[in-house]
């Protein structure tokens, strides 16, 4: 068929010639594109079409051309940048086209803007008029037009213009603007969804439109909203309930129908959504049994769009609160995707599998010759999704199997995207169900040549922090540590110059931390194999800093292998490697500087803090070594507070497979004999299956909450219950800061009576220590506290904090008000007070108090008369804030010329750069005359920080535990001194931060959201520049915090 | 739906509809990727892929291949059904569409692509519906596009 075509496009110019008599052809694009497919080259089309568009540009400039060839060249203009040329000269004349034509020319006008422009280009600020003139037009087609293009591209800033025309013709007569309006609001929503908030009752109204199409758009926006809160949506669920039923009825008109099935897309939306709304909810769920059972029974026919929908109604029954009968019948269901010859619909139903094993494991052992089966075909996206259900039922029994399977498609693989994903979870697997050392160390060196220098840096950072950090038995570490240099010098043996980069650093530096358990290898074997390294062209200069590092480490004795190495490194380009021969050389010189720098068998805890820096900045490796770092933190007395040890993890020796049996499946995958074949899928199933029988099923599976059989890998220290509970000699810092933390809680219960307890959490990660130790401290530890406080607020205080808002308030009244506030108020550090409202009778003054567990929102009342005015009353809201507690703001009896005081305590729970808050105050100066006087402010997320005081090493372990990051350069702050530690202590007055540590160039510094979560901030030195870093459990929360240092430090 | 390709068995781009914002050059090199992916992929394969974080959903017909990128939660089917119903769309508009009809006529099936999805959300699956809205605003148009050439080319569609 695809010849036919073939051959048609060769004789495409002499079918032209042929039409030209008949002047057919007129129009300039049919020439161009004759003229195209006569050439023959990619340079001649690339003269041909600059040709064609400088012919443009002049014809587009001309006063002469007219609307009608104005068309002509836009349409041209398309065909160009669709070949991929640039015809951005033209884009404003689209504009034009769209404004200043008649109808015909609008629509060209109109669909080249939405083809040529983003939403953010600037000229689209130039078709707003043109489309508030044809949304008020009476010409259908024109106001559909513009809604068409409002739909697609339009500026975010320009929303409130449009929108109140949009919202009209919600009402319009015609459905089709009804739905294209609708469309417009889904689009408003998606890209700026505070906008659009005031208008969710009349998505409401499109919901009950009476034309079915305008009804189905409206769903668009249902899914987004119902997605992101279910909760507030649930009273809608018997609506989609019956929608749902008389469209599977087929109570619709029959144009709906698609291939006879009842508005597949409709009835697909509508699943999604009930499916949203039932999940976890059993009375939610318990309405739409029925209709889901309904939908199963009536999708039987034989065709792709009943599958669809048969696949969306599984997920559904999958998703919502279960029921027993409609689980079986979904089951079914799947078997009938899996076991279909259309590979189309396999694919769905391994990917149907993926999802339902996390709830029912027994649903892959029913399947698992077809999943064998899939896991051998020639379609590489069949085998992916196949490994990807492998990776959901992956235990400690078929852990080996699965993760050979994976990695033989990883080694055929060389999509990037795929080799980064799947190297990723085999690294998860392994470290999770490895059956012994050997398999675990084999399968890592896998995992590192393969992915290479794609990987994740999480996982060399996790290998090696497995490595180091160890277990409780220290024997069965130093046995794991044995066989990964055991296996390294093996590998160092062969081939080495195809090796990533990645993986010959994790050699390096495990070799060099470890080679000295292996007795029965020469030391000085290990140095000339890094030494060879280091010679070797392909490595990299930064794997060249962790080879030496790990030939400092090991150099003890043998002087002379490296003065030499010394000597021929110190005439190198690099500074850093230069330095570090240096530091080479002096070192094996002097043993007992060595000794003393770099102790041998050292425990992990006390290099952990270089583990933090290191690991992640290794790539900026001029400022931080791994043995400078050592010599610097390891012996200046860093509190190496040895990390109490959960109970160890049962060794899975017991879930390990016969090693018989595990040889037989190898030796069978690697050879498969036609004639038993059948035979070696069983087999293969069987270890493949292992461990998903019925009474296994839950547990075993990788995503189960039961603890999996846990390879040596130590709970991370946050999950950890009282894991302060401290060993050999506990520093008098660290009992300390650990007992502050505890008594913070106290102080809270005793500064803020009315304040409910639930509002008070120290963050999560803190390790806490006994209460009683808490109580017995309480007194002291308050003042503490207080000197803490202040010292982190700049040494006095009370403080008029310099906030960063400020300047957007009215101007400052007298602060003698605060004289005003109560004895248990009046030490805290407050901000200026400022006025926020008065009418003759009443003024309004604020300021906020900065409390360590909450924002105070003062409120001054004053009356201004000289009369007594009654009932005073005020009402503050604010969407983005909790309040926590208040108190004052109901007053009886306000004297005249008297202020009151009335406090909310405010709590953020979502980070938000800037928050206003509005509120009414109503009082009486007459009875029965209620008079109401509004007010409205701003607070900042900087009011809701507070500094989160950790020691550096508690720093190091909560840093490696947290997700969200965000990185930029920030202005470094040169006018005094030491250039990071002004920045800090401007950032620090700025925003209440805690400077946990200086090291030469860098800085770590911690602070929390008053509701609990931390943010932790790590800045470097950069040139001019603070290379700020920050990482928080919270999305959010950096970038608000990164904005308001930006801010802080341009306003300094 | 993030976008929506049109390219023939040659690699030549024939359509291309952007519902997220991305630069000219990520486009590009989108296009050209994608393109050189589906091409290598044999004819009985199945019509999705994984590619990047994306879901690919693609489908030939005679010269010219289809090819949608959709969310991982999306439907794979469903979108396979819109691509049909747009080819339909073209089929009943154009009267037995080719390769060259969609090649000469570029606009139109733009036009009719707007009626049927709309920000990458099906706005009409009514192919009635659809038509009348481009017939309306064709009527305003001097001639309608006449079959492109002799139809001598193969229809994409081979309708039954």
């Amino acid at each position: 068929m695809s010849d036919v075509v073939e051959k048609t496009l060769t004789a495409l110019p002499a079918l032209f010639d042929s039409q030209t008599g008949a002047a057919k052809i007129t129009n300039r694009l049919r020439q161009l594109i004759k003229s195209i497919t006569e050439l023959t080259s990619k340079h001649e089309e690339e003269n041909l079409i600059k040709q064609e568009l400088s012919a443009m540009k002049e014809q587009v400039s001309s006063p002469n051309t007219t609307m009608k060839q104005m068309r002509e060249i836009m349409v041209r203009a398309m065909y160009c940048e669709m070949l991929g040329y640039d015809a951005s000269f033209t884009y404003i004349h689209a504009i034009k086209l769209a404004q200043q034509g008649g109808v015909l020319e609008k629509r060209v006008g109109y669909l080249a803007v939405s083809l040529f422009l983003n939403e953010g280009h600037e000229l689209l600020l130039l078709l707003v008029n043109t489309v508030l003139k044809d949304l008020q037009s009476t010409n259908l087609i024109e106001a559909c037009m513009a809604l068409t293009v409002v739909a697609q591209v339009f500026p975010k800033d320009m929303i409130p213009a449009v929108l109140p025309l949009v919202e009209d013709k919600l009402s319009h007569p015609k459905e089709i603007i009804r739905r294209k309006a609708v469309l417009a609001l889904y689009k408003f929503y998606l890209i700026a969804p505070n906008q659009v908030q005031h208008i969710h009752a009349k998505f409401r109204k499109a919901l009950c439109d009476k034309d079915p199409g305008v009804m189905t758009s409206s769903l668009h926006i249902y899914l987004q909203l119902i997605r992101e809160s279910p909760d507030s949506y649930k009273d809608l669920t018997g609506s989609f309930v019956t929608i749902l039923k008389q469209v599977v009825g087929g109570k619709l008109p029959l144009d709906f129908n698609y291939h006879s099935v009842p508005a597949p897309w409709l009835q697909i939306q509508l699943l999604r959504i009930l499916s949203l709304l039932g999940k976890e909810d059993q009375s939610t769920s318990e309405l739409m049994y029925e209709v889901l059972d309904e939908s199963l029974r009536r999708a039987e026919m034989n065709h792709n769009i009943t599958y669809a929908i048969l696949y969306e109604c599984v997920k559904a029954v999958y998703t919502i609160h279960p029921k027993a009968e409609l689980l079986e019948k979904a089951a079914r269901c799947i078997g009938n995707f899996v076991l279909s010859p259309k590979i189309n619909l396999k694919y769905l139903g391994l990917k149907a599998l993926t999802y339902v094993v996390q709830h029912d494991a027994k649903l892959a052992l029913q399947h698992q010759m077809t999943i064998i089966e899939c896991l051998d075909h020639s379609d590489f996206t069949i085998k992916r999704e196949t490994l990807e259900l492998l990776f959901r039922i992956t235990n400690a029994q078929n852990v080996t199997v699965i993760i050979e399977k994976m990695l033989d498609f990883l080694r055929s693989c060389n999509d990037e995207h795929t080799i980064i994903h799947l190297v990723g979870k085999v690294a998860e697997l392994a470290e999770k169900f490895a059956p012994d050392n050997s398999w675990f160390i084999q399968t890592m060196n896998d995992v590192f040549s393969i992915g290479g220098d794609l990987l994740q840096q999480d996982v060399p950072n996790n290998f090696l922090r497995l490595l180091a950090e160890g277990s409780e038995s220290k024997e069965e570490d130093d046995q794991l540590r044995l066989y990964a240099v055991d296996s390294y010098l093996t590998v160092l043996k062969g081939h080495t110059s195809h090796l990533p980069q990645c993986f010959l650093q994790v050699m390096s530096w495990v070799l060099g931390e470890y080679a000295h358990l292996q007795e029965s290898v020469d030391q000085r074997e290990v140095i000339q194999f890094l030494t060879q390294l280091l010679d070797q062209r392909s490595v990299s200069s930064e794997t060249r800093v962790w080879i030496l590092s790990a030939l400092t480490k090991i150099s003890e004795g043998q002087t002379d292998l490296i003065l030499d190495l010394a000597e021929s490194l110190s005439s190198s380009q690099d500074t850093v490697l230069r330095q570090q021969a240096q530091e080479l050389r002096h070192l094996s010189q002097d043993s007992q500087l060595h000794e003393w720098a770099l102790p041998r068998g050292a425990p992990w805890d006390s290099i952990e803090v270089a583990g933090l820096i290191v690991f992640p900045y290794y790539d900026n490796s001029s400022t931080l070594i791994l043995e400078g770092v050592k010599r610097v933190w390891g012996k200046d007395g860093y509190l190496p507070q040895k990390e109490a040890t959960a109970p160890l993890v049962d060794e899975p020796s017991a879930a390990v497979q016969p090693p018989g049996q595990h040889e037989a499946a190898e030796r069978i995958e690697s050879r498969p004999e036609p004639s038993t074949q059948n035979q070696d899928k069983q087999q293969l199933a069987s270890s493949l299956f292992v461990g998903l029988g019925v009474g296994s099923s839950m547990s075993l599976l990788g995503k189960s909450e039961a603890p999996p059989p846990c390879f040596r890998k130590k709970p991370r220290p946050h999950e950890s219950p009282s894991s302060s509970s401290s060993s050999s000699g506990t520093s008098e810092r660290s009992s300390d800061s650990s007992s502050r933390n505890t008594t913070d809680s106290f102080l809270y219960g005793s500064l803020l009576e009315e304040e409910p307890a639930t509002a008070i959490s120290a963050f999560d990660h803190t390790p806490k220590s006994t209460t009683a130790n808490g109580l017995a401290q309480n007194k002291d530890t308050k003042e503490d506290r207080r000197a803490n406080t202040s010292q982190i607020l700049g040494g006095d205080m009370v403080i008029v904090r310099p906030s960063t808002i400020q300047d957007k308030h009215p101007p400052s009244v007298s602060s003698d008000l605060t004289a005003l506030l109560p004895a248990d108020l009046k030490d805290l550090p407050h901000s200026d007070v400022i006025s926020l409202t008065s009418d003759p009778s009443l003024s309004l003054s604020s300021c906020r108090l900065f409390r360590d567990e909450a924002l105070l929102l003062v409120i001054f009342i004053s009356n201004c008369t000289e009369t007594v005015i009654k009932d005073v009353s005020v009402q503050l809201t604010c969407e983005e804030l909790k309040t926590v507690s208040l108190r004052g703001n109901v007053v009886d009896c306000l004297e005249a010329r008297s202020t009151s005081v009335c406090h909310y305590a405010l709590l953020m729970d979502d980070p938000h750069t800037n928050v206003s808050f509005t509120g009414t105050v109503s009082y009486q100066t007459q009875p029965g005359h209620t008079n109401t006087l509004p007010f409205s402010g701003t607070l900042s997320t900087a009011d809701f920080i507070r500094p989160l005081v950790v020691t550096t090493e508690e720093y190091g372990k909560l840093w490696l535990s947290l997700s969200h990051d965000v990185k930029q350069n920030l202005k470094l702050l040169t006018d005094a001194g030491d250039p990071l530690r002004t920045t800090l202590n401007a950032l620090k007055d700025a925003l209440q931060l805690h400077v946990v540590d200086i090291i030469g160039s860098e800085g770590i510094v911690a602070c929390r959201l008053l509701s609990g979560a931390p943010c932790l901030l790590h800045c470097r030195v950069n040139g001019t520049a603070l290379a700020m870093w920050l990482r928080s459990p919270h999305p959010a929360l950096p970038d608000c915090i990164l904005y308001h240092c930006q801010r802080a430090l341009t306003h300094h | 739906m993030q976008f929506m390709l049109l390219f023939s068995r040659q690699g030549k781009l024939r359509l291309q509809k952007w519902y997220v914002p991305l630069s000219d050059k990520e486009k590009k090199k989108i296009t050209r990727e994608l393109v050189q992916t589906v091409l290598a992929r044999k004819p009985k394969m199945c019509s999705f892929l994984e590619w990047r974080d994306l879901k690919i959903v693609y489908k030939r017909y005679a010269s010219l291949y289809f090819c949608c990128a959709i969310e991982d939660q999306d439907n794979e089917l469903i979108t396979l059904e819109i691509i049909h119903r747009y080819v339909e769309l073209l089929d009943k508009y154009f009267g037995s569409v080719c390769e060259l009809d969609i090649i000469f006529n570029f606009e139109k099936a733009y036009f009719i692509l707007d009626e049927f999805l709309l920000g990458g959300e099906a706005q009409e699956t009514s192919k009635k519906n659809v038509l009348k809205a481009i017939e309306q605003a064709d009527l305003l148009q001097e001639v309608r596009p006449g079959p492109a050439l002799a139809k001598q080319n193969v229809p994409l569609f081979v309708t039954v």
